[in-house]
């Protein structure tokens, strides 16, 4: 019963915030926007018991990400406002199509039995099994999923120089000489 | 059954992002649509790991976090190093290759 309190809550507050998202004509209020998605994403995941990842979620999304995300909006200037004269007509029709679609899927799950092609999703889920807490994470994390693990290490590694280079580069110069 | 209704939620949350991804020109606020996207599709590992009884769900939606991590770096740099030539954040503007 609180977990669909907690749902319904947060489900208002996300898709609104992703609405704000798309709609606001000022960068800043979007940024304020996916913000606003990303906390209330957060707290379903701790209705979800999965802490490590609503943890996560405010740390790296909403802190980490956010404040570049701001930090860039105010570096290349938050009144220049889009230029929305233009028509879009295939853009149009795209999104026709896609809310057509996901209207239909929404009403076929709402009429349909949703997952019961899920063998296991018939029952209760087991809370013990899915608490995501740092330990039962990080075991599985070092060791299934170990090799997975270095490889984002290196990704993140090349990310970072990758921006490097392209923050330092000028035209017809390199700043790294 | 609680976890279609996070999926619906994912679903909406995806397609809004997508909507925005198609409407939007503005570089910047593309690229937000593309971490709503991402974020629906977190929801939904989450969600779909917590009815299978699986932990692993948990597990990939940290693997896409560290993905987004290093993409919005690395698209950041770039959306600021087009503004440093052009001056401009509408992707509109990004015409060079039209035959």
């Amino acid at each position: 019963m609180a977990e669909t309190v907690i749902l319904v809550l947060m489900g208002i507050t996300s898709v609104a915030g992703a609405l704000t998202v798309v709609m606001a004509r000022n960068p800043v209020y979007s940024g304020i926007g996916l913000l606003g998605t990303m906390l209330s994403l957060a707290v379903i995941y701790v209705a979800q018991l999965a802490h490590f990842v609503a943890a996560i979620q405010i740390i790296v999304y909403a802190g980490a990400v956010m404040t570049l995300f701001l930090f860039v909006i105010m570096l290349i200037g938050v009144d220049r406002s889009e230029d929305t004269s233009e028509n879009l007509p295939r853009q149009r029709t795209a999104v026709g199509v896609l809310t057509a679609v996901t209207v239909g899927l929404a009403v076929w799950l709402g009429t349909s039995s949703g997952f019961s092609w899920i063998p296991a999703a018939d029952g209760e889920p087991d809370p013990g099994a899915t608490n995501g807490t740092v330990e039962a994470i990080g075991e599985r994390l070092f060791s299934h999923w170990v090799l997975a693990f270095e490889v984002t290490a290196l990704l993140l590694t090349v990310a970072a120089a990758g921006a490097i280079a392209l923050a330092y580069y000028t035209r017809g110069r390199s700043a790294v000489e | 059954m609680i976890a279609d209704w996070y999926m619906l939620l994912a679903a909406v949350l995806f397609v809004i992002g997508a909507l925005g991804l198609l409407v939007r020109r503005n570089a910047l606020v593309m690229f937000m649509c593309v971490e709503l996207m991402l974020n629906a599709v977190n929801l939904t590992l989450v969600s779909a790991g917590r009815a299978l009884d699986d932990l692993d769900g948990q597990v990939a939606t940290f693997f896409i976090l560290v993905v987004a991590a290093a993409e919005v770096v690395v698209g950041l740099a770039i959306i600021v190093s087009i503004f440093r030539q052009r001056a401009t954040a509408s992707v509109d503007a990004l015409s060079d290759l039209r035959g």
